[in-house]
C-alpha cells in the first residue's frame, strides 16, 4: 500500500523536476559559460525518483499487494519469486515505466559522458529528451497508471499468463527496451546536432556509441523473443513474420543501415542526410512499436487485452515528435554543395550505398506487410492478413545482391579500388556457387534459388574466413559481425530445406509408425508444482541410427486457468529433436507434433556472433 | 545541347525513377497474391463463387463438435447464423476449445467443408480476436 503510494509520488515529483531542467537549460543556452551542473544535478534526481518509483512497484509485486490494480491484474500469491519481479515489467503499465527508466537513466549517463563536446550541443539533446520524456511522464500518470488503487482490497490476484512466465521472456523485454529507447538518445543528439550545424566527423564519433549500444541491445532482445517463441510457443519456427515480431526487426533494420551510414560519416563525412533521416526513422519506428503492440490495432498471435485509448495517446505523441524532427531537419540542414564527395564505382562507399538502398528496401517490404491489413480495415473494413510468402518472396530474392555486395564492399577501399589485385574475388564467387551447387545435388534439392542464395551466403561465409586467417584482427568487429550474418543466412536456409516433422493424434500405449520414425507414447504422467499441475508425457522415437527418449510437458496452471504445452527438445550440434503435445478437452487421443530442425542451435550462434561483432566495436578505445 | 553532367543526372534520376516503379509494382503484386482474406461462416454462404485461394476463417468452436482421430481433428465453426466443417490435421493451440473463439487458416473445399492448414493461437483466455468478434456480431 505505502510503496505503491510511494512509486506514484516519486513519478509526479518526477515530472515537476522537467521545469527546473527546462528553465536552467534554457538560461545555459543562451550565456556562454560552460554546462551548468544543475542540469546534470537535476538529471539526476530525475532518474532516482523513476528508480524510486520503479522500486516501489517491484516491491508491490514482490509482497503481492493486491490493493494496487497492475499487481491485481498480473500477479498472484502462489506465483514463484521470479516471476513476481519479472511480471513487474510483463504488463502495460509496469513496461512503460520501464521504458521511462530507461529513458532518464540514458540521458543522465549521455550527460556524464559528453564531456568534451560542445556544451549547446548537450544542452539541446537533454531538452529534446525532456520532451520525449514529459511525454511518457503523462502517458504514465494520465492513462496508464501503474498505481492505482483497488477498494475494497481483493484477497488474490488475477495471475500472470503462464506463457509469459519464463525465464527468457522474463529478461526480453528489459533488453528489447534497452535497445529501443537507446534510439531515443540518438534521435534526441541527431536532433540537437542539426540545429547547431554539428553533424560532423567528431559528433559521429561520439554517437557510434550509443547507436552500437542500442543496436547491441536490440539484436539481443529480438534473439531472446525469437529464441521464446521457438520453445514456448510450440510450432518448432522461430519466426513468423508476426505483426508484433515485425515490429521489433523494423527499428533494427533502420538501426543497422544507420550503424553503416555513421562508419561513412566517421571516416568520410558524407551521407549526413541519411544519417539524420534514418536516426528520426529508427526512434520513430520504436514509438510506433511500443504503440503497435499495446493499442490493440495489430491482429497478433501476440496481442495481449489492450486499450485503444492508449493507442491514440502515443499515436498522437508520434506526430508531434515527428513534426518536431521533421521542422528541425528542413530548417536547419543544409547539404552544403561543396562537401559532396565524389566516389567511384569500385568503392567501399558505393557497396554500402547500394545495401542501404537494399535494407530500405526490405524495411519497407515490412513495414507494408505490418500496415497494410490495418488501412485496408479502415478503408473498406475487409479483414485480411499477410502471411509469411508475402515476405520471403519479396526479400528472399534481393538477398543475393546483398550478400554479394556485402562480402565485396569490405574488400573494397573507400574512394576507389584498383580492380587487377581483387581476382580473388571472382573466384572466390565461383568457388561458393560449386559447393551450393555440390551441397544442394548431394541432397537432391536443385532449386536455381537455393542454389544462388546459399551460394551467395558461402561466398560471404568464404571470404569474411580469408579476412580472418590474412588481416589478423583488423576490421575484427565488421568481420564477426558480418560472418554472423552469413552463417544466419545459412542455417537458416539449411533449416527451411531440411526440417522434417510428423503430425499425429496419439492415446497413451499406442505407437505411430511411418517409413521414417516410429513415434510410441508409453506413458503419461501427474506432478504437482508450486502454481501449475503438470503432465508429462514418455515418448520414445526411434528414426534411422537415432533412438531418443523425450518428455514433453502440459501444465495446467491454476491462475489463470490456462493450459500450455511446454515442447521438450534435445539441442546437438547438427540438429534439434523437438515435440510437444496437447490436449483437446474430453478426448482421449493426444495432439502430437514431432519435428526435426537441422542447424537451430546455429540460428542463435549466428546472432550471437552478429551482436560480438557490435560488442568488439564499441570497446575498442581506437576504431579502425 | 545538354551537358554530359546533366545528361548523366538526367540518366540517374530515370534508373531510380523505373527502379521504384518495378519495386512497387513487384509489392503490391505480390501483395495481393498473398493475402489472406478473414471470412465468418455466413459470409462463406453467401459468397457467389467459391476461389481456390487460401482464406481465414473465424467464429466459436460450436459445443459437442469436436472429434478426433489418428490423422485429424473435426469441429465445426458457428458463428450462430451458419457454421461450416473443418477438418484439420495438425497441432491445436492450448486455448483452442469449445465455446471459444476460433480462427483457421485455410482452403474452402466446398461451402460447408473448410480443410485448415493452420488453426491460430490466442495467448489471453479473454482476449477475444477481433475478428471473431466482429464475426460474431
Amino acid at each position: 500500500m505505502i510503496y505503491s503510494s510511494i512509486g506514484y509520488y516519486a513519478l509526479i515529483i518526477g515530472l515537476a523536476i522537467s521545469l527546473p531542467i527546462f528553465f536552467f537549460s534554457i538560461i545555459n543556452l543562451r550565456n556562454n559559460e560552460i554546462l551548468d551542473i544543475k542540469i546534470i544535478s537535476f538529471s539526476f534526481i530525475q532518474l532516482l525518483l523513476v528508480v524510486i518509483s520503479f522500486l516501489g512497484l517491484i516491491v508491490s509485486f514482490v509482497l503481492s499487494d493486491f490493493s494496487n490494480e497492475t499487481v491485481f491484474n498480473n500477479s498472484h500469491t502462489t506465483k514463484p519469486l521470479f516471476y513476481k519481479i519479472s511480471g513487474t515489467w510483463g504488463n502495460h503499465e509496469g513496461s512503460l515505466l520501464l521504458w521511462l527508466l530507461v529513458l532518464t537513466l540514458f540521458i543522465f549517463v549521455f550527460l556524464i559522458t559528453s564531456k568534451n563536446l560542445l556544451k549547446n550541443y548537450r544542452i539541446l539533446t537533454v531538452l529534446f529528451q525532456q520532451i520525449i520524456i514529459i511525454g511518457f511522464f503523462f502517458f504514465l500518470l494520465d492513462s496508464s497508471n501503474p498505481f492505482n488503487q483497488m477498494f475494497p482490497i481483493p484477497n488474490e490476484g488475477l495471475g500472470l499468463n503462464p506463457i509469459l512466465q519464463d525465464p527468457a521472456l522474463a529478461i526480453h523485454p528489459p533488453i528489447l527496451y534497452l535497445g529501443y529507447v537507446g534510439s531515443s538518445v540518438i534521435f534526441s543528439s541527431v536532433l540537437a546536432a542539426t540545429s547547431l550545424n554539428f553533424i560532423s566527423k567528431t559528433w559521429a564519433a561520439h554517437i557510434k556509441k550509443w547507436v552500437l549500444i542500442s543496436w547491441i541491445f536490440l539484436t539481443l532482445g529480438i534473439l531472446l523473443g525469437s529464441i521464446w517463441a521457438y520453445y514456448e510457443l510450440g510450432w518448432g519456427g522461430f519466426w513468423f513474420w508476426d505483426p508484433v515480431e515485425n515490429v521489433s526487426l523494423m527499428p533494427w533494420l533502420a538501426l543497422t543501415t544507420l550503424l553503416h551510414c555513421i562508419l561513412v560519416l566517421e571516416k568520410r563525412s558524407t551521407l549526413k542526410s541519411w544519417v539524420i533521416i534514418l536516426s528520426i526513422t529508427t526512434f520513430t519506428l520504436s514509438m510506433s512499436g511500443t504503440f503497435l503492440v499495446r493499442s490493440g490495432i495489430l491482429n497478433s498471435v501476440h496481442t495481449f487485452a489492450s486499450d485503444p485509448e492508449r493507442g491514440l495517446f502515443i499515436l498522437s505523441f508520434l506526430f508531434i515528435l515527428i513534426f518536431i524532427s521533421l521542422f528541425v531537419f528542413f530548417a536547419f540542414h543544409k547539404s552544403d554543395k561543396k562537401e559532396i564527395i565524389l566516389f567511384s564505382l569500385f568503392s567501399k562507399e558505393t557497396s554500402i550505398l547500394v545495401n542501404n538502398w537494399l535494407m530500405m528496401y526490405f524495411l519497407s517490404v515490412v513495414l507494408i506487410g505490418t500496415t497494410y491489413p490495418i488501412f485496408l480495415d479502415v478503408i473498406s473494413s475487409e479483414q485480411i492478413s499477410v502471411g509469411p510468402p508475402f515476405y520471403h518472396k519479396l526479400i528472399i530474392p534481393f538477398l543475393i545482391p546483398f550478400l554479394i555486395f556485402m562480402a565485396m564492399g569490405s574488400q573494397l577501399r573507400w574512394i576507389k579500388s584498383e580492380l587487377n589485385k581483387k581476382i580473388y574475388l571472382i573466384f572466390f564467387l565461383i568457388i561458393s556457387f560449386l559447393i551450393s551447387y555440390l551441397i544442394l545435388k548431394n541432397f537432391g534439392n536443385n532449386h536455381l534459388i537455393n542454389t544462388v542464395l546459399i551460394g551467395s551466403a558461402f561466398y560471404l561465409f568464404l571470404i569474411t574466413i580469408r579476412d580472418f586467417l590474412k588481416e589478423k584482427k583488423q576490421n575484427l568487429s565488421q568481420n564477426l559481425s558480418h560472418f554472423g550474418f552469413s552463417m544466419l543466412i545459412l542455417s537458416i536456409l539449411f533449416n527451411n530445406i531440411f526440417s522434417s516433422e510428423v503430425i499425429t493424434n496419439l492415446k497413451v500405449g499406442e505407437t505411430f509408425k511411418n517409413e521414417k520414425f516410429k513415434i510410441e507414447f508409453n506413458d503419461l504422467k501427474k506432478f504437482k508444482e508450486e502454481n501449475y499441475v503438470s503432465f508429462k508425457g514418455y515418448f520414445l522415437i526411434e528414426g534411422n541410427r537415432s533412438r531418443e527418449k523425450l518428455e514433453p510437458e502440459l501444465r495446467v496452471y491454476n491462475q489463470p486457468n490456462i493450459i500450455t504445452s511446454e515442447a521438450d527438445i534435445k539441442t546437438t550440434l547438427l540438429s534439434d529433436k523437438f515435440i510437444t503435445i496437447n490436449t483437446v478437452q474430453n478426448e482421449e487421443y493426444f495432439n502430437v507434433r514431432y519435428q526435426i530442425k537441422p542447424f537451430m542451435l546455429w540460428i542463435w550462434i549466428s546472432v550471437l556472433l552478429i551482436s560480438l561483432g557490435g560488442c568488439v566495436s564499441l570497446f575498442r578505445k581506437k576504431s579502425l | 545541347m545538354y551537358g554530359p553532367k546533366v545528361k548523366l543526372r538526367f540518366f540517374f534520376i530515370l534508373l531510380i525513377l523505373s527502379i521504384l516503379t518495378l519495386t512497387v509494382f513487384l509489392v503490391l503484386k505480390s501483395l495481393e497474391e498473398n493475402v489472406v482474406y478473414f471470412k465468418s461462416p455466413s459470409d462463406v454462404k453467401l459468397m457467389t463463387e467459391l476461389k481456390n485461394k487460401k482464406i481465414r476463417i473465424g467464429g466459436m468452436v460450436k459445443k459437442n463438435s469436436i472429434a478426433m482421430s489418428t490423422n485429424e481433428v473435426n469441429f465445426i465453426i458457428t458463428d450462430f447464423k451458419n457454421e461450416i466443417n473443418v477438418i484439420y490435421s495438425g497441432v491445436v493451440p492450448n486455448l483452442f476449445s469449445e465455446g471459444k473463439g476460433v480462427v483457421a487458416e485455410g482452403f474452402l473445399k466446398d461451402r460447408n467443408f473448410f480443410q485448415a492448414s493452420k488453426i491460430l493461437a490466442k495467448h489471453d483466455e479473454n482476449y477475444m480476436p477481433p475478428e471473431v468478434k466482429a464475426a460474431l456480431k
